[in-house]
């Protein structure tokens, strides 16, 4: 579904990305962990066409997708929930919803998955007309995930969705990450919370300074000395 | 009292001109962090046209029914004149600027104020009749007086209602509402609110941001457009430096409701054409722009935000 082939991309002379490659396939959950500053949420913005790729490819359902602005990537169903959460703080949580699914144009369909979203996330119904930039962190989450929904991804990018939350609230984020994949979204997921992350994905990539240093089963990456050490702290 | 109630009242229909500038001033500011220093003076422009368009139309002579529907032609043209004038200097001027320094739009925008006051000095000298034959560019124009100016209370009455006064109210009213409706309730009005939240999760949305921009530039330019004509209905004499006195108004206007936010700008609007008139009135026109500029201050240092400005924070 995604391929990623030697991309490079930066913030003017600064170059981020020193040529990585990974692929997602339809229906996995990929997980990219890597320390802080490794180069995670660049990656992200560039496949999003936030940042400029430089040099190699990128493709997405066998398009090439390098230069095409990020609006319209979420038309083809390349949707990115943005580290931090990037919620519109003065517009209401239902409206907040209901810009998730802009480029839609079908009101039975943004009606079914808005139910859908309040079914996973009860407390977004609740607050449907609070503004926000009133809700709590992990609400807040909630409703990145819930607005990142209702744009109908096919490949969903989730960056750091369990930052400063309680424990509690990320169990339940991570469950309604299983349940869209399940529902047949593809999904690459960026995470500090590498276990986690590596027992919920299929797939895991470790990046380093810009770089991919390791691919390999979820499951075998827990299991890796390198990674044991370094990020999971053991 | 009496006096009192008077002063307010005019200062309610001043009040409407400066809010409609300041709309435009606000929404750009809002999407752009940009103050369109030029936004006044494109105000200017379009009451030239507008009275370029009376003129040509031989709206001072004409008949009830004719000036009607002729106002309504002026109105729709300078609406999209200024609209279509502001998208293309965004367009042209402040697009390729958009990855720049702050500065950078800024101080061009200056620079497209200054050369919208010469348009206005050119047009000023244009050898029309009602340009004043082109002797004068720079001498004040008199606007043709289309709207009665009795007092509907009658002749002797102590308090003036006049018809102008409350075509100016009702019409900017209507403007009004129609773009609160707008902001609100449509898929693109939302789009802008979202974008001058946050333009990054706006792209990620799949909100086309530029589109958005123009839309924006287009409005505030339309609403300008519309502004002006009620201007010169009004205050029947226009003249090129028009544009930067209102907008030096409406600006702060938009300052001390908020910048970035629509009511705000209205509410901002009509307070400082209250506070005007009753400066005019108690402590005297030579006094205006020092009261307006200080009550801005003051504003300012007590309550930064604005009135209405945006006081939720953002959660990290
Ligand atoms: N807008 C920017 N301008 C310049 N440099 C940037 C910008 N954003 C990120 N960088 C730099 O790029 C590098 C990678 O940053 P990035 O945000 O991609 O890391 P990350 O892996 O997501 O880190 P974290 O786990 O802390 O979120 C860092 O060295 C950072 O300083
Ligand atoms: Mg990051």
């Amino acid at each position: 579904m995604l391929r990623v082939e030697q991309a490079r991309a930066g913030y003017g002379a600064v170059e981020v990305l020193r040529g990585i490659s990974l692929t997602v396939d339809e229906g996995e959950i990929v997980t990219l962990i890597g320390a802080n500053g490794a180069g995670k949420t660049t990656t992200l913005h560039t496949l999003s066409g936030l940042v400029q790729l430089t040099g190699g490819r990128i493709t997405f359902l066998g398009e090439n997708i390098a230069g095409v602005p990020a609006h319209e990537l979420v038309r083809r169903g390349l949707v990115h929930a943005p580290e931090g959460r990037k919620i519109f703080s003065r517009l209401t949580v239902l409206e907040n919803l209901e810009m998730g699914a802009y480029t839609r144009r079908d009101p039975d369909g943004i009606a079914r998955d808005l139910a859908r979203v309040f079914e996973l996330f009860p407390i977004l119904a609740e607050r449907r007309r609070q503004a926000g930039g009133t809700l709590s962190g992990g609400e807040q989450q909630m409703l990145a995930v819930g607005r990142a929904m209702m744009a109908r991804p096919r490949l969903l990018l989730l960056d750091e969705p369990s930052l400063g939350l309680a424990p509690l609230i990320v169990a339940r984020i991570f469950e309604v990450i299983r349940e869209l994949s399940k529902s047949g979204v593809t999904i690459l997921l960026v995470e500090q919370n590498a276990r986690m992350a590596l027992r919920l994905a299929h797939r895991g990539y470790v990046m380093e300074t810009g770089a991919i240093l390791l691919a390999d089963a979820a499951s075998a990456l827990l299991e890796n000395e390198t990674v044991r050490a370094a990020y999971l702290g053991e | 009292m009496l006096t009192l109630a008077q002063q307010l009242w005019i200062g309610l229909t001043n009040g409407m001109v400066f809010a409609l500038i300041a709309l435009g001033y606000t929404m750009v500011y809002g999407i752009l962090e940009l103050i369109n220093f030029a936004h006044g003076d494109l105000f200017m422009l379009a009451s030239f046209l507008a009275l370029t368009l009376v003129g040509l139309l031989g709206l001072a002579t004409a008949s009830g029914p004719v000036v009607v529907v002729g106002l309504l032609g002026v109105v729709l043209a300078c609406a999209i004149f200024a609209a279509l004038i502001n998208r293309t200097v965004d367009r042209v001027v402040y697009r390729p600027l958009r990855n720049a320094p702050k500065l950078a739009p800024l101080v061009s925008a200056i620079g497209v104020s200054f050369v919208f006051q010469n348009l206005g000095l050119f047009w000023g000298g244009l050898p029309l009749d009602v340009m004043g034959g082109g002797l004068a560019a720079a001498a004040p124009k008199s606007f043709p007086d289309l709207i009665p100016s009795t007092n509907l209370l009658g002749d002797g009455a102590a308090f003036r209602i006049t018809a102008k006064d409350l075509v100016v109210i009702g019409s900017s009213l209507c403007v009004m509402v129609a773009l609160w409706l707008f902001v609100t309730r449509s898929r693109l009005g939302k789009a802008m609110r979202a974008t001058a939240q946050n333009p990054l999760a706006a792209r990620l949305m799949g909100i086309d941001v530029d589109r958005v921009i123009s839309a924006t530039f287009l409005i505030g330019g339309a609403l300008a457009g519309f502004a002006a004509v009620i201007y010169g209905l009004y205050v029947n004499t226009i003249k090129f430096q028009d544009g930067y006195q209102n907008g030096l108004y409406a600006f702060t206007a938009a300052v001390l409701g908020g910048i970035g936010n629509i009511p705000g700008a209205v509410v901002g609007g009509l307070v400082i054409g209250i506070v005007r008139a009753l400066s005019d009135q108690y402590i005297g026109a030579q006094w205006q722009q020092a009261v307006v500029f200080g009550m801005l201050i003051a504003l300012l240092v007590f309550r930064p935000q604005g009135l209405l400005g945006a006081n939720v924070r953002e959660k990290v």
